[in-house]
């Protein structure tokens, strides 16, 4: 009995170890061309799995495209670039691992990612320890660029890291603005996850809402764990306000949008980029028509510095979309090409011994037309391009309403 | 408008849910003393059952009203399935062992499970969306009612008279109640126990199974974690109503369901508490309620005194 007993124990417990660990074998993708040469690693760390794998997955293909594209070109002489995807399931505890696992790998001298900007603040460290150049295409919240501080004091912390993201110091005031001037919103509940995303996006919102004359009908704290905001959605309606306004994103976003409107208040839900996915309109359903969302940049779609994007990734077949930061994420791998054509250009051809320390440097001075516009760095390693568009649902898709730059 | 009204609604209907997947932990636990945390994965493979029925089976475009008597027999179906299927496997060989095996067998089978509609069901990586049925809401006085939440409101209380009945009147169900009380006894009297446990995990299931439908209903949408948290919530109702008793798992559902609702609409409201009022606070305050009534009455709302508890 007793051996019969530790035998089922051992059974079970190696059968979930082995499902565990089947995750993390499921994002290699090393297609890459070995045409002579050096081998260039861009590292790529991302929820490839998880509930924000529909965002994740366009990040990842769209890194994949730009080092295809380097390698077709022959862009920089003598170096192959291939990709090392890491799902890290949107938890930082697993994007930290996966930065330890790339900056072991001594081929990698770049990496796009993470996603979430907590993410981000368990990588960062790991990175400039290391002087590895990581380059966000996703990561919004302010305090990754210019330290806690940010609102009085700015001040940058890491050296390595960069994003081609706008940031929530101007996302949420963009939305604020376009909620008073143009949608002529006076009444707001705010809601937000806790998270340092959601919670960062809802306060920079907040106060230019106040400032522009808006009122605050009510807060809100949501736990992303849970399904259920019925009593929240009560509270919306009775509150009276003509808008809410959510930090966070999809997943909860979607359920959430479904419950106010079912609760019975007709207003719609704004959120920033975290909302901006196919998947919010699925999960919010039918009721979502009119839900806004802010996004960095300009709709890839209407810039013609994006066309050949859209068509290069259609012809590669890749079985996902690149929903909201495929653009954001080809800038940031080719961010990282240009740097190490620039190293290597300067080194006589060849790959220096401290080649991660010089593409950090080189990151600073990088310059070029990308998918979604002019691509440049300004000194916290934040993107100088601050365009921004508001979207809404119409008709089961996401429709661009208006773009424009933020003015404080 | 008066919101206290729409807001024990709310908290009812979440009840409800927690209630019907409580009803699978007591009568486990009544019966074989063994806590089964697998059980929240029980009502996920349910809905997922129910989902497959409707993507696989059924035309499409078929009338939720057609469809959703097939789905729920989809979803018992294979909730059952994996629940005999854990008894048998998992639990049956470790019956005599410490309490402590089957305890983490439990939740190594939990995540196994997690993990195997992660991997194996097409899509199932991130939320899938569920069926709605169509037309609603419903008014009385302030209260708004979900076309979804009808079922829920109708599942919970006709599932709970019919294991009522079942319980008390037929033989099978003495004989549960024999088992729970002295299994050894019972074996000498003529009870079929193996019969008697492998029943109690079967009927579990088809409570978790409905419960999983009428989740899917209410949210529109199922993924595969959603049991997790729903079942530490319908194990803590079950603990709060008294483990082991069966409407102590219903009652206890409600009470945890209508406290958690209130804490998020109220205590902020409460003069110095504006920062715990929020919904991310709500699973604190249900768990403060649960240690309240365990302090005050360990063997729960309307659990019995037992002398060697787990």
């Amino acid at each position: 009995m007793r051996q019969r007993s530790l035998i089922a124990i051992t059974a079970a417990l190696s059968a979930g170890a082995l499902t565990l660990t089947a995750c993390g074998s499921r994002d290699s993708d090393d297609k890459g061309s070995d045409s002579g040469g050096t081998t260039v690693t861009i590292g790529i760390d991302a929820p490839l799995t998880g509930d924000l794998s529909a965002l994740g997955l366009g990040i990842k293909n769209s890194v994949d495209l730009a080092a295809k594209t380097a390698n077709k070109q022959k862009y920089v002489d003598g170096i192959t670039f291939k990709v090392e995807a890491l799902d890290d399931q949107a938890q930082p505890s697993s994007g930290q691992q996966n930065a330890t696992k790339l900056v072991a790998d001594k081929s990698v001298l770049g990496v796009v990612g993470p996603l979430n900007s907590s993410v981000a603040e368990s990588m960062q460290k790991v990175f400039d320890d290391a002087k590895l150049v990581e380059v966000s295409p996703a990561n919004t919240n302010p305090a990754l660029t210019q330290g806690t501080d940010w609102a009085t004091s700015k001040k940058r912390v890491y050296k390595s890291y960069f994003r081609t993201a706008t940031t929530d110091a101007i996302q949420g005031p963009f939305a604020a603005q376009y909620l008073i001037n143009d949608a002529k919103k006076k009444k707001v509940f705010v809601i937000d996850d806790k998270k340092t995303y959601g919670a960062g996006l809802a306060g920079t919102f907040t106060e230019e809402f106040k400032k522009l004359g808006g009122t605050v009908a009510g807060t809100e704290h949501i736990n992303p764990d849970s399904k259920d905001f019925s009593a929240i959605a009560t509270k919306v309606k009775t509150s009276g306000a003509d808008v809410v306004y959510y930090g966070g994103e999809y997943p909860q976003a979607g359920p959430l949008s479904k419950q106010i409107k079912a609760a019975g208040a007709k207003i719609p839900v704004v959120g920033g980029d975290g909302i901006y996915s196919a998947d919010f309109i699925k999960l919010a359903g039918a009721t979502a028509a009119g839900d806004l969302a802010t996004s960095v940049g300009a709709p890839v779609e209407q810039l013609p510095s994006a066309k050949e994007f859209v068509a290069n990734y259609k012809t590669e077949g890749y079985k996902e979309a690149y929903e909201a930061y495929g653009g954001y994420s080809y800038d940031s791998a080719w961010a990282i090409i240009e740097a190490v054509k620039k190293v290597v250009d300067d080194n006589d051809g060849k790959l220096p011994d401290d080649a991660r320390a010089k593409v950090t440097a080189a990151m600073q001075n990088v310059s070029f037309d990308g998918v979604t516009g002019k691509v440049s760095f300004d000194e916290f390693g934040d993107a100088t391009n601050k365009q921004l568009t508001v979207y809404a649902v119409e008709n089961g898709a996401w429709k661009p309403v208006k773009s424009g730059t933020y003015s404080g | 408008m008066n919101e206290l009204p729409q807001q024990l609604v709310n908290g009812l209907l979440l009840g409800s849910m927690y209630g019907l997947v409580a009803i699978g932990y007591t009568m486990v636990y009544g019966i074989v003393q063994l806590i089964n945390f697998a059980h929240g994965e029980i009502f996920m493979t349910g809905a997922f059952g129910a989902l497959s029925v409707y993507l696989w089976v059924l035309p499409n475009g078929t009338t939720m009203w057609i469809a959703l008597p097939l789905m729920l027999i989809g979803a018992i179906l294979v909730a059952v399935l994996v629940a005999i299927g854990a008894e048998r496997f998992a639990y049956r060989p470790l019956r005599g062992a410490p309490r402590l095996a089957p305890l983490i067998t439990a939740i190594g089978l939990s995540l196994a499970l997690q993990q195997a509609v992660w991997a194996w069901y097409p899509e199932a990586t991130s939320a899938r969306t569920f069926p709605q049925i169509e037309g609603g809401p419903f008014h009385i006085g302030d209260v708004t009612i979900q076309t979804g939440d009808i079922f829920l409101l109708a599942a919970a209380p006709i599932s709970m008279a019919v294991l009522a009945y079942f319980v008390m009147k037929t033989r099978t169900g003495r004989g549960m109640q024999a088992t729970a009380q002295d299994p050894d006894t019972a074996k000498l009297m003529g009870v079929n126990t193996d019969r008697i446990i492998v029943i109690a995990f079967a009927l579990g299931a088809v409570f978790a199974a409905i419960g999983g439908v009428a989740y899917g209903l209410k949210y529109g949408q199922i993924d595969y974690r959603m049991g997790f948290i729903l079942g530490l919530k319908a194990f803590t109702a079950a603990v709060l109503g008294g483990i082991g008793n069966i409407y102590g798992a219903m009652i206890g559902g409600v009470v945890l369901g209508i406290a958690e609702t209130l804490a998020t609409a109220y205590i902020a409201d409460i003069p110095g508490m504006d920062k715990f009022g929020s919904q991310s606070w709500a699973d604190v305050w249900a768990f403060v309620l649960l240690i309240l009534v365990l302090l005050f009455r360990p063997q729960g709302l309307l659990g019995e005194r037992v002398a060697d508890r787990a």
